[in-house]
């Protein structure tokens, strides 16, 4: 099988430690646009977007394009997948151009761990379903390393919808891997008690206090109050009890990183008094992902 | 005159309490004969030395897919699968297109059968008008044309009134009911067992609990109503717990379990492969131990495969598209042998019991024993012969099953139906 990136659960430490040693030199110097590499000229890579997704889209887009690879993108909507063509053939064709890696987001859980089997070509998961999302972890991995030097021994909050989360599940097997400890918050119904038995030193509390008390980290989740079909939690309260606002941020360490993996929805569950704080470090992270996608592209592509 | 001896078997019919190294003779596809060194003279004769000569096996729980998805199945391509894994008699679910809700229905698939099948095939009726959980379904007529048992199969009867009305009408014209036990409410949108492994792949569960509330409620309404429950695929522990306070109770409740309830668990699943996706699906080890105490205790009376036939393209999907169930019928025999027999769990007869008397009682079939007079089904299987199942060898249409490459000690050696050898292995050792 190819080396692709599905899921940071499969990879080990040293794996992602060097990942995100690797990103530092991909990122710009203070005050300076990012630099050009040709580290990947006369590769190409296939955006493959089934949802979609403007950041994460962009993101890997200028990865490729700064390490010098050719890209293409493609949306779900306006391509053969509205034609009723079936994944796999879809992805046979486009295979079948030979190019030299697919980055992928799909609605499906697995969609690029069942593909990854039937093709010769490296795919790197840009987020399946409510499974995970792996850049994702790994640069918010790399957020919390430039603020706090360390990621061992912190304590790690990740607030809202953990059920639904594939940020949350990609975190908690990244930040396990590196003995942080981790509290996982959340109306009781998205918060399946099996999410502390997934990955070692996962607690899991419904109490916002609690889980911001003392906390290094604050990672908010965005919650898809229009998505949850059968409202599986009362919404009207939801900002009363697990929305970031100022109190709360006074609970954690003086110098807690609050992050959150957008598009956040102001007032609804981060305050823009938070949001826009010294301790938010939300444009940070979509800058590392930018520098996280080219290490992981010239780690899947460069042979 | 058609004539068979099988020479030298181990004859084993749990019905008769029998198991005695002797020979057996059909004449005109009746048992004629269980007696040492009968003459073979004019005989066809099958050398059964070293193998077990069983009553033929009966699977009360298939789908043929016939009328409607042929693609995937037909009463002629499942009841060669069925004859290949050892199964002289099989009870195909009303989920077909249209849904067997008819004695026209009945009708045809009777008709089918017997003009293509290769071993008994047996209908089992709905319980409601398109399986919509509505209306009943013309069940008084589709006995008379031949159903032996009602069963909304995948689509579970929601409104217990439905439910208890059935019940009502089925015991008067003496068909068991058979539920497959799932509340749709607290199972919906989920595609594997709701638990740690469901958390970690980020795919929506189906909890035990959605089974549980179900056999609950059909237990107490088997109660009022006096019918003969049947819980079809058991897979929760308390299920299997409930079923067993049940019959405590004396009342006539059954149930049946799949091979893969008690040979898998949702940690041997490998990840997004829809060959491990069916319902209920694959649970924890403490529920796989559950089901094999309950096939070794008797709260369980039958093995049954699910056989559920999907092509090719179906099952190529993302996990949450593909539709559930896998094919059983050929691995069933290794399967029960390998988890219940070899480890010791049952004695033989109690394997064969769970194959043959118990769904042949469940469903008043008379078929499941060798007594003289019977018709002759008879299944040789040998309980050592190493092989490897090789599903693109499979007479099955359709090729989803995870048992594919999986090495077996014992299995089927020949299938007789009416006094016919029907199917026999290539090769014995």
């Amino acid at each position: 099988m190819p080396r692709g990136l599905l899921d940071i659960e499969s990879l080990t430490r040293a794996e992602i430690e060097a990942i995100l040693t690797r990103s530092k030199d991909f990122q710009p110097a203070p005050g300076q646009s990012f630099k050009r590499f040709d580290i990947l000229r006369g590769r190409s890579v296939v955006n493959l977007f089934f949802e979609a997704s403007t950041r994460t889209r962009t993101s890997f887009e200028m990865a490729a394009k700064r390490l010098g690879a050719d890209t293409v993108s493609i949306t779900a909507s306006g391509s053969s997948v509205s034609k009723g063509e079936s994944l796999v053939d879809t992805l046979n064709t486009l295979a079948a151009m030979r190019p030299d890696a697919i980055v992928m987001r799909h609605s499906a859980s697995g969609a690029p761990h069942f593909l990854s089997r039937y093709l010769p070509i490296p795919i790197v998961n840009a987020g399946d379903g409510t499974h995970e999302h792996p850049t994702q972890a790994l640069l918010d991995a790399r957020t919390i390393l430039d603020r706090r030097g360390t990621l061992e021994g912190l304590r790690v909050a990740i607030i809202g919808d953990i059920a639904h989360s594939r940020v949350a599940r990609s975190n908690i097997f990244l930040l396990s891997k590196f003995g942080v400890q981790v509290v996982l918050c959340g109306p009781a119904p998205l918060l399946p008690r099996e999410m502390g038995e997934i990955a070692s030193g996962v607690e899991l509390t419904c109490d916002m206090e609690t889980a911001i008390r003392a906390a290094d980290v604050i990672m908010m989740l965005r919650v898809q109050l229009e998505r949850q079909h059968s409202s599986p939690f009362p919404a009207s309260e939801y900002f009363q009890f697990f929305g970031l606002r100022p109190e709360h941020v006074e609970l954690a360490r003086p110098d807690v990183v609050v992050m959150h993996p957008g598009p956040i929805n102001r007032g609804r569950e981060i305050s823009s008094e938070v949001a826009d704080s010294q301790r938010s470090a939300i444009l940070n992270q979509v800058e590392n992902g930018v520098a996280v996608r080219m290490a992981v592209l010239e780690r899947v592509l460069a042979a | 005159m058609s004539r068979l001896v099988i020479k030298n078997g181990r004859i084993v019919d749990p019905a008769r309490n029998l198991d005695r190294t002797t020979d057996l003779a059909i004449e005109e596809g009746l048992v004629r004969e269980i007696a040492d060194r009968i003459d073979t003279t004019g005989s066809e004769v099958f050398d059964a030395s070293g193998l077990v000569v069983a009553p033929g096996f009966i699977d009360m729980h298939v789908h043929l897919r016939e009328p409607g998805f042929e693609h995937a199945e037909t009463i002629e391509t499942g009841s060669r699968a069925a004859a290949a894994g050892g199964f002289t008699s099989i009870c195909c679910m009303p989920n077909t297109e249209p849904v067997n809700d008819s004695a026209t229905v009945t009708s045809y698939i009777v008709d089918r059968a017997r003009r293509f099948a290769a071993v008994n095939v047996y209908p089992i009726g709905a319980i409601t008008r398109n399986s919509a959980g509505e209306e009943l379904a013309a069940i008084a007529s589709m006995k008379q044309a031949g159903i032996v048992a009602i069963s909304d199969d995948g689509k579970p009867v929601m409104n217990a009134r439905v439910v208890r009305r059935a019940m009502e009408y089925a015991r008067a014209v003496d068909l068991p009911l058979i539920e497959h036990c799932e509340d749709l409410h607290l199972s919906a949108g989920g595609d594997m067992h709701e638990g740690r492994q469901s958390t970690r792949l980020g795919l929506r569960g189906i909890p035990r609990s959605s089974e549980d509330v179900m056999v609950a409620r059909d237990l107490i309404l088997a109660e009022l109503t006096g019918v003969r429950y049947h819980v079809a695929h058991i897979s929760s522990r308390n299920s299997v717990d409930m079923v067993a306070f049940a019959k405590h109770r004396g009342l006539p409740v059954t149930s049946e379990a799949t091979p893969h309830h008690f040979a898998l668990t949702d940690e041997n699943m490998l990840p997004y492969d829809s060959s491990y996706k069916m319902k209920p699906p694959l649970r924890e080890r403490g529920d796989s131990e559950a089901v094999t105490e309950g096939l070794v205790r008797g709260s369980i009376d039958a093995i049954a495969t699910d056989h559920a036939p999907h092509a090719g393209a179906e099952k190529m999907q993302e996990f949450e598209r593909c539709p559930f169930g896998i094919i059983g019928l050929e691995t069933a025999i290794g399967l029960a042998l390998e988890r219940l027999y070899h480890p010791g769990k049952v004695p033989l007869s109690r394997l064969i019991q769970l194959f043959t008397e118990n769904p042949a009682r469940i469903l008043s079939l008379q078929r499941g024993t060798l007594r003289i007079g019977a018709a002759a089904d008879v299944t040789i299987l040998s309980l050592d012969r190493e092989w490897t199942y090789d599903v693109n060898r499979s007479p099955s249409k359709s090729r989803n099953t995870p048992f594919h490459g999986r090495a077996f000690r014992g299995g089927p050696v020949a299938t007789v139906v009416d006094g016919k050898i029907v199917w026999r292995a290539d090769a014995l050792s």
